[in-house]
């Protein structure tokens, strides 16, 4: 779908560096990276706004790279969500289908099944202004998934929300792509919007996209030390969830809440306890694993495991490496409570 | 408790200024109200009622011609970064710094006789001398509205004619109204300048000054009062208008 090939842009003082990556049909494509590492503007170059310095833009095959924003076919949602202020909510969604000339009553119904999606019906007649955070949100979607663009550029969409509704938001955000099924490039800084939401991620640092690949791949190897650093060290295990239990691969772990279906959870490294033998604690996790590599780290190390096919990583101190004699292919205990898993 | 009195001390002071400006129209309305039959045998002048006709119509012109140039030229200033344009920007506010009577001089003198005693006189020099507020006022409106909501109306489908039209303009008319009701009201006052490029077709603001100079003050007293009433309407008219739109 969207091919972005070796962009650069210098623009005040955030840069692009040689940026090349894709988006697949249908896929929800996470870019994360701190601020000022010119994630908003890669999006502006991608929308049109800015022409790049060097590199090409592809849209299904076809060089979009001159285009006009207006004929690439994508629909951009900024980071303060840019709603019209002089504008109902109504004759914001309906914008880019009066452009295109759509019939009145075409407008209308479409406009009342996408707000009947997003539930903002009964704000149709009110002014942005009036809105709460989340409700602008949903209005900003609304109005761009409407002319149902090719690919939808969001910019730190759950930014400037309160937690809880973020959190909510977020949740929402997976029902809104399985009823409306668009691809978006969405750009973040946010650990647990990548998480939650991507299909993909690509971390970005300092104007270069270092990595890319699944969320799994990204999050258990790092491609960089900056990488890692970045993302925290967090073990991200993936799996089915069945009420409290997460089946990942051959392990069954007890969750801290309900979960149904593809979920991914994140454990911190050191809230993983190593033993030699099982032990009676609170935790409520505890399984076999091998230990695959050992890197120290100064006064810290850091042990890779593998337990039926899961990758683990945890934090020990050197002492207690040399006490338990930790090394590669050694068989030792992992476990962790429940209550230490993060559901996203 | 300790009072602060800062507040009152300046309000004390700065009051003089609306004293000193009230205190005119007051005396001159009072002065005037005694003298009612001068002020009806004025209202009958067929000389003045055509005089306030052309003063109504070219500052209105006027103000035409500043809106129609003066906003795309503001557009510009507030979306464009390019060498020179703090050269362009000191160019618009030259007309402020130019004594009135030199501008008619230096109009004369470029344009000479195609605009000497002329409606197209009247209104190149009162355009002249107003159109900064228009370009001004215009180039402030669009520097408040949020480049990013033209970005989005670009990428919902709008041409960049098209998001002017429906999103930039829309949101900066209060601000470029009120810009063009100064225009017009800076055109209507002036007088420095088309008393020298063109002193005929008469308008109100020179038909006072040829009164006063041909019969005194108490002859030039009424027109005065007429013009600061009419003017003073409009002007409040137009401002309260534009006003409820922007709250609207």
């Amino acid at each position: 779908m969207l091919e972005v090939k070796s962009i650069s842009k210098d623009w005040k003082e955030f840069r692009l560096r040689e940026l090349s990556f894709e988006v697949k049909n249908g896929e929800y494509f996470i870019i994360l990276g701190p601020s000022g590492a010119g994630k908003t503007l890669l999006l502006e170059v991608i929308a049109g706004i800015f022409s790049p310095d060097e590199g090409r833009i592809f849209m299904n095959g076809a060089d979009i790279t001159e285009l006009a924003p207006e004929e690439r076919g994508l629909a951009y949602i900024p980071q303060n969500y840019a709603l019209f202020p002089h504008m109902t909510v109504y004759s914001n969604i309906s914008y880019g289908l009066k452009i295109r000339k759509v019939p009145k009553s075409e407008i209308d119904r479409k406009i009342r099944e996408i707000s009947d999606i997003l539930g903002i019906s009964h704000l149709l007649h009110r002014k942005p202004k009036t809105l709460s955070g989340g409700e602008q949100q949903r209005v900003a979607i609304a109005r761009a998934l409407v002319i149902e663009p090719e690919l939808l550029l969001l910019d730190e969409p759950f930014a400037n929300l309160d937690i809880q509704t973020r959190g909510k938001l977020i949740g929402e955000m997976k029902r809104w792509r399985k009823e409306l099924g668009f691809t978006a490039l969405h750009v973040t800084h946010s650990f647990e919007e990548a998480v939650s939401l991507g299909d993909r991620v690509g971390v970005m640092l300092n104007g270069q996209l270092i990595q890319t690949g699944t969320v799994r791949d990204v999050f258990s190897r790092p491609a960089n030390e900056e990488v890692a650093k970045f993302l925290g060290f967090e073990n991200i295990i993936e799996g089915i969830a069945e009420g409290r239990i997460l089946k990942a691969n051959g392990l069954e772990i007890e969750l801290p809440e309900e979960a149904e279906g593809r979920v991914r959870a994140g454990l911190r490294p050191e809230d993983i306890i190593l033993s030699l033998e099982p032990i009676k604690t609170s935790a409520r996790n505890e399984f076999k694993a091998e230990v695959d590599a050992v890197e120290e780290l100064g006064p810290l190390v850091r042990v890779r495991l593998k337990s039926e096919g899961v990758e683990l990583r945890a934090f020990i101190t050197r002492s207690s490496m040399l006490e338990m004699g930790i090394e590669k292919g050694k068989e030792v205990y992992v476990s962790f409570k429940a209550s230490a898993l993060h559901v996203f | 408790m300790r009072r602060d009195y800062t507040i009152y001390l300046f309000a004390a002071l700065g009051s003089f200024l609306i004293v000193y400006i009230a205190l005119p129209l007051a005396v001159i309305f009072t002065k005037q109200a005694s003298d009612w039959g001068m002020l009806v045998r004025t209202l009958h002048d067929p000389l003045v009622l055509e005089a306030l006709r052309n003063s109504l119509f070219t500052a209105t012109a006027t103000a035409l011609i500043a809106l129609l140039l003066g906003v795309p030229l503001g557009y510009v200033l507030a979306r464009r970064e390019f060498r020179g344009k703090s050269l362009i920007q000191a160019v618009v506010d030259v007309p402020i710094v130019i004594p009135h009577s030199v501008v008619g001089i230096m109009l004369l003198v470029t344009f000479s006789s195609a605009i000497l005693d002329s409606y197209t006189g009247i209104i190149a020099a009162m355009l002249f001398v107003s159109a900064p507020f228009t370009i001004n006022a215009a180039r402030d409106g669009f520097l408040a509205v949020d480049e990013r909501l033209e970005h989005v109306a670009r990428t919902l489908g709008a041409s960049q004619m098209k998001a002017f039209f429906t999103v930039s303009l829309p949101m900066a008319l209060s601000s470029i109204l009120s810009g063009a009701i100064m225009t017009w009201a800076r055109a209507i006052s002036e007088v420095g300048a088309i008393l020298i490029v063109a002193y005929y077709p008469k308008t109100a603001q020179v038909l006072v000054m040829e009164y006063f100079n041909n019969y005194g003050l108490r002859s030039s007293r009424p027109i005065s009062v007429i013009l600061v009433v009419m003017s003073l309407t409009i002007f409040i008219m137009l401002r309260w208008l534009v006003g409820r739109e922007a709250n609207a």
